[in-house]
């Protein structure tokens, strides 16, 4: 089984790639499963089951989707197997920018949409410098100059990406994203995190929600970069 | 040194095998692309943009000089072949008009002195000035395609030239064509109208997504292009007269 996380901030272009990608591998009789992860709400199983793959969607709810998806890799592995798919994808939200869904042995492809502003790169974090591959969608809404621009910003953050310009539209680049799919390696049965997860639980993920700093514990960080520990 | 570059037709829309198998562009030329809405137009620049290799959705296949560009040649933009102008009239980055242009500058391995240079041939593209401190997302459609056409022939300086309609610009579309095509390019522009598409040397024309036939500009064309260049030339001054808040008194036609 080869495992294909995608991650990608909301409305970034994951499905549409997606969808274009999977049809290509249709064409060569290879058969994927897919799982989307989001937060509250998606509508993405009735886009993928027009094509025909088999779709299961999980809502992580007040739960970071990252943490959640990470936590149900094995029964995604076996639901795939059950299927007798080639392919299990993992579209996840990846709202979390301190986390980053890949395993090792996954082809972790980060889906960044061109018109977002050159910054971004830079501010998504893990989910885009430990990726495989850097999908670029939409650059058709923007000037060559700017297409550029972004993917230089791109290969700062992770140099050894393998750049994609994808358009989800037209499934430019999406023959090339199943390529890349059909090369990537099985997973092993003892994944391991590419990123390691964020630093601490504090006193709010667990539910704390009086503001005054006296209620906290755990690591405690000052906007002036004092860090202190409070508690056990 | 690219000395042509050859299209290898696909499929078009419905599947059917294209009516033109193979365009071949030679080094100098200009190629127009007309067609109605949804003919295929811009799919067949986007082609043309990426190099494609049987990758697209048409299937079509590139050769620069008759043979497959490397992987390297398709995609780091210090080596791109390719520059491109698409149909997009506004800038979407959060930036000034100097900084981005030192960025993309960088991004070419062209030395940042030239971004002055820039700034002065978009200026003489656009009635409204542009600044170097600008924000890239105040500048109006006029000054922001000025200002791409100017980094396309002085930054992206591209050995293959792609032009994505510049007739609704609001800019000197002669001068612009003129600064774009430079010398020993190859230019593909899309166009409808006609004072462009008759400048070309030859047009390939697309229909359902497909290239349906190439048409060569004959002699005659040429003479009405001429034509059509200066009444263009007249709408531009009388554009002008009135942006200054001068009188329209009369308008010579005879030498058309
Ligand atoms: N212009 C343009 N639009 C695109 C492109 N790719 C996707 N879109 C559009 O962007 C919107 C969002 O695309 P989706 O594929 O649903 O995005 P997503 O990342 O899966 O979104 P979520 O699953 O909700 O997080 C859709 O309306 C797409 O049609 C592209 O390359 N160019
Ligand atoms: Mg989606
Ligand atoms: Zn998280």
């Amino acid at each position: 089984m080869k495992m294909i996380i995608v991650a990608g901030t909301p409305g970034s272009g994951k499905t549409a790639v997606l969808i274009h990608a999977l049809k290509s591998l249709k064409t060569k009789n290879l058969k994927s499963s897919v799982v989307k992860i989001d937060c509250l709400y998606t509508d993405d199983d009735q886009k993928f089951a027009k094509i025909g793959v088999p779709v299961k969607i999980g809502l992580s709810m007040d739960m970071c989707p990252d943490h959640y998806a990470i936590y149900n890799v094995e029964d995604m592995l076996s639901w795939a197997q059950e299927n007798d798919s080639d392919y299990l994808i993992v579209e996840t939200a990846g709202l979390c920018h301190r986390c980053a869904p890949y395993t090792k042995n996954s082809l972790g492809v980060c889906v960044i949409d061109a018109t977002s502003g050159p910054n971004t790169p830079l501010k998504v974090g893990p989910f885009l410098s430990t990726a495989d591959i850097a999908v670029i969608t939409k650059g058709d809404m923007i000037s060559q100059a700017e297409r550029e621009i972004f993917r230089e910003k791109i290969l700062e953050v992770n140099p050894k990406a393998k750049i994609i310009e994808a358009n989800g539209l037209s499934g430019q680049g999406c023959v090339e994203l199943a390529e890349e799919m059909i090369n990537t390696k099985e997973v092993s049965e003892e994944e391991k995190l590419r990123h390691s997860a964020p630093l601490a639980v504090c006193t709010l993920c667990v539910g704390e929600t009086k503001v005054n700093k006296k209620h906290h514990r755990g690591i405690l960080r000052r906007i002036d970069g004092f860090e202190s520990y409070e508690g056990e | 040194m690219i000395e042509n570059i050859t299209i290898l037709g696909g499929y078009d829309k419905k599947g059917n095998k294209e009516a033109v198998e193979e365009v071949v562009i030679h080094r100098e030329e200009i190629f127009g692309v007309v067609g109605p809405t949804g003919s295929g137009k811009s799919s067949l620049i986007g082609d043309i943009e990426q190099l494609a290799q049987e990758d697209t959705f048409s299937k079509r296949k590139i050769l620069v000089n008759g043979k497959e560009p490397s992987y390297d040649d398709r995609t780091n933009p210090r080596k791109k072949m390719v520059a491109q102008l698409s149909q997009n009239m506004n800038f979407l980055a959060d930036m000034g008009v100097g900084e981005f242009l030192t960025l993309h500058a960088k991004c070419r391995g062209v030395k940042d002195t030239c971004v002055d240079k820039v700034i002065e041939l978009a200026n003489s593209l656009t009635g409204e000035p542009i600044k170097k401190e600008h924000e890239l997302t105040i500048l109006s459609g006029g000054q922001s395609r000025a200002l791409m056409v100017a980094d396309v022939a002085i930054i992206s300086d591209s050995p293959i030239v792609l032009i994505d309609e510049i007739e609704n610009a609001g800019i000197r579309k002669h001068d612009a064509l003129q600064v774009l095509s430079g010398h020993g390019k190859i230019v593909m522009v899309v166009t409808h109208d006609p004072v462009l598409a008759l400048m070309t040397d030859k047009r390939i024309v697309m229909k359902n997504g497909g290239m349906d036939k190439v048409v060569t500009t004959s002699l005659h064309e040429k003479t009405i292009s001429q034509k059509l260049n200066k009444i263009d030339e007249l709408m531009l001054n009388l554009r002008e007269k009135v942006r200054r808040g001068e009188l329209v008194n009369d308008i010579s036609v005879d030498d058309i």
